[in-house]
């Protein structure tokens, strides 16, 4: 079955790839070891979302690329993605090469390693191996998980030492290109103590371009009293599949935050979980979604207390117009033992015509007494009120809605911190309403 | 010479949920002229101003509406909002995420061509001068449309919309319910600020006490979903005086209401 696929899912060409990034026995040996398994393992069971006709196989994940000296030679509609160029921290990935990358030295010497995936196997194998070791995405847990490990076509490793606090953002872009062209990133950012950092990534393609999958994963360890924010953009084409497994572990009064705006036009699986493996630890994520055409998503957030005195807030908010439709959900478990925690979600759904379709899930999973817990949901309709007074104002239907809209989204991002970014998802939710 | 503005009103008939409403509304409004219009609760004032506004659930079954001789009733909301009418409502909507000012400058460009937007420079300068008259913390600039604002402060807010974007014909909808008498007086002198050969006024009201702040030129009584009976300011006065039975029994109307049959 699948002849098509096997341009990628082989042995040999996995193996080529692997040898070409001067990639370390074990790692080649765990690639194959995935590889073996991907046919007998299943899919991920999604709440509400039926995605056995999905293409989550037929793509090149090895497409190679040339790559470039100044990030002015990226076309524009990627260079968009990164800001401050001049001084910008920035790793660029087209496909399955790693095209650019720019590190500001005086940070390096601080102990902060920033690079590219395959770099940092090369430069600093231990450190990145321990961690790769530990990550808790399990990749023998579905199909996709095996496909990931097996395919990797790059990635960013991220690693700021004790007491190192930095607050100029570090970026990445992933962006594919080209038919059944494939990105799939392994993202791993690491603090120590006291660290504080930010990290953006885009996983984008141009939206005329038949981009076949993103299958991406990101492990962040929060190291104690440590202070990470991690922002996801995803903004890919129509015929592409985007699936994003993010992995967290926050430790003892780590905090940790999550910016996610999940923007594809495509098919999209988000995955957003958090363990707060520790006493005193945070996780707040804000995800954003807008979902246009047939989009279908279905967007989960899923956080463990098991430390005591934990705290988490998802605050998720969604627009589904034309014919999208979005799942929506966010899970909540306190374990027992996680006593004075407490944990709260909000996620709303904002369907803008007929056909589009969402459905907030809240699941609140409590195994502790003496906890705090809370959640909000709801779908709904643009109110036509409010349209009424908005167009007797004036401003014409699409406007209306467009207002509307941004304030139904504004509750999110303006509570995102850096500018930049706000503007840049103005940006993209702005392309969405011009056909 | 002025462009007087002209909003004729004839045979009007609407019509809620198959239920008629308005039953034959005639009325002329010219630039530089006041009009008021008061009546019993239920009898259709609103009802004639959302119509001539284009409110969704009203329907209008038979006939006019001509604003300087353009179809009103052939234009979406949007459309009369541009061709020069304004509504200010007796219940304003609240519109969370979207700062009133930010709203207001979608507005003003909305009437402007791509290209020749109102600079933000400009219409901060507008926005302050406005709010000052009308005596708003500046502070509603940047607050949600209507979000959490009390009863009067949604007034004052409609006011401030209605100057901002200068419209030819405005209706004011019992914009004094729920004012303070200092707010009363704040709200009409931005009225009167308006006032001119090329803005002509409907406005909406219980009481007499706004009459003697914006004073009209034109008196009507509204009963059983039309104009009964019109006059200058004196019947409003006699009006405030003596309540509505005398209209009733000079006309012979024992239900003023609109009644449950069409
Ligand atoms: N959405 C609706 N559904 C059913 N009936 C309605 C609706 N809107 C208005 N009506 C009815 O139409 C009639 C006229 O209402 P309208 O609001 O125009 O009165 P009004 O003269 O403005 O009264 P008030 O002085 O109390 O503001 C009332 O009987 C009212 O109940
Ligand atoms: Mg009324």
């Amino acid at each position: 079955m699948n002849m098509v696929n096997q341009t990628s899912m082989d042995d040999k060409r996995v193996t080529q790839y692997a040898q070409s990034r001067q990639e370390p026995k074990w790692l080649l040996e765990k690639r194959l070891d995935a590889l073996s398994q991907i046919e007998e393992l299943a899919l991920p069971q999604l709440e509400k979302t039926n995605i056995n006709n999905w293409n989550f196989t037929k793509f090149d994940a090895f497409k190679e690329e040339e790559a470039i000296t100044a990030l002015q030679e990226l076309p524009s509609e990627f260079s968009a993605f990164v800001f401050d160029q001049e001084t910008a921290n920035v790793v660029v990935q087209k496909n399955a090469s790693s095209v650019f990358q720019q590190f500001d030295p005086q940070i390096a010497d601080k102990g902060v390693i920033f690079s590219d995936l395959h770099t940092a196997l090369r430069e600093h194998e231990e450190l990145v191996k321990s961690y790769m070791m530990s990550s808790k995405m399990k990749r023998d847990e579905h199909k996709l998980a095996a496909i990931h490990q097996a395919l990797f076509n790059g990635g960013v490793f991220l690693y700021v030492p004790k007491n190192v606090e930095l607050t100029i953002p570090f970026q990445s872009l992933f962006y594919g290109q080209g038919k059944d062209a494939a990105i799939l990133p392994y993202i791993m950012i690491v603090t120590e103590e006291n660290a504080r950092v930010e990290f953006i990534a885009n996983f984008v393609a141009d939206k005329s371009d038949e981009v076949a999958m993103h299958n991406g994963m990101i492990d962040v360890f929060v190291g104690s009293n440590a202070n990470v924010r991690v922002s996801t953009m995803n903004n890919l084409n129509q015929t592409a599949v985007d699936v994003l497994y993010r992995r967290s572990y926050v430790g003892r009064d780590g905090q940790l935050e999550w910016i996610t705006s999940e923007l594809s036009d495509g098919r999209i699986i988000s995955d957003n979980t958090t363990h707060l493996v520790e006493d005193g630890g945070t996780v707040n994520v804000k995800a954003v979604i807008l979902g246009a055409g047939e989009t279908r998503s279905n967007i989960t957030t899923n956080i463990r207390h098991w430390g005591k005195h934990t705290n988490s807030d998802i605050h998720a908010r969604s627009v589904m117009k034309d014919a999208a439709t979005n799942i929506l959900n966010s899970i909540t478990k306190i374990e027992k033992d996680a006593s004075k925690s407490d944990g709260q979600q909000t996620g709303k759904v904002l369907m803008l015509n007929p056909k589009a379709r969402g459905d907030a899930n809240p699941i609140l999973l409590i195994d502790e007494n003496d906890v705090t817990a809370g959640h909000a949901a709801s779908v709904g309709r643009v109110d036509p009120l409010q349209m009424y007074y908005l167009m007797s104002r004036g401003v014409s239907k699409e406007q209306a809605e467009k207002l509307i809209i941004y304030g139904f989204l504004d509750a999110v991002i303006s509570d995102i911190p850096s500018e930049a970014l706000q503007k840049r998802i103005h940006e993209v939710i702005e392309g969405k309403f011009q056909s | 010479m002025a462009n007087k503005p002209n909003l004729k009103i004839k045979d009007l008939h609407v019509a809620i949920d198959e239920k008629e409403i308005l039953k034959g509304v005639n009325l002329e409004i010219n630039g530089g002229e006041i009009h008021a219009i008061m009546g019993p609760n239920g009898t259709g004032k609103s009802t004639l101003a959302s119509a001539l506004m284009g409110h969704p659930r009203y329907e209008v079954s038979k006939g006019e509406a001509l604003l300087d001789q353009a179809d009103l009733l052939d234009m979406d909301v949007d459309e009369r909002a541009r061709a020069g009418l304004f509504l200010a409502m007796q219940y304003p909507s609240e519109v969370s995420g979207v700062t009133n000012s930010d709203f207001l400058r979608s507005a003003i460009n909305a009437k402007r061509d791509e290209g020749n937007e109102i600079s933000l420079m400009k219409f901060i300068r507008e926005m302050d001068k406005k709010m000052e008259l009308l005596e708003m913390d500046e502070k509603f600039a940047t607050r949600y449309l209507n979000e959490g604002f009390s009863g009067g402060e949604k007034k004052r807010n409609e006011i401030l919309q209605l100057m901002m974007l200068n419209p030819r014909i405005a209706i004011l909808d019992e914009i004094d319910s729920g004012l303070d008498i200092d707010a009363l007086k704040v709200v009409a002198a931005g009225v009167n600020a308006m006032r001119g050969d090329e803005f002509g006024a409907l406005i909406i009201t219980h009481y007499q006490r706004l009459l003697n702040y914006i004073k009209p030129d034109f008196v009507h009584v509204f009963m059983q979903g039309r104009i009964v009976k019109s006059g200058g300011p004196e019947l409003a006065e006699r009006l405030e005086a003596e309540g509505y039975d005398w209209v009733k029994e000079e006309l012979g109307i024992e239900d003023e209401t609109v009644g449950q049959q069409g």
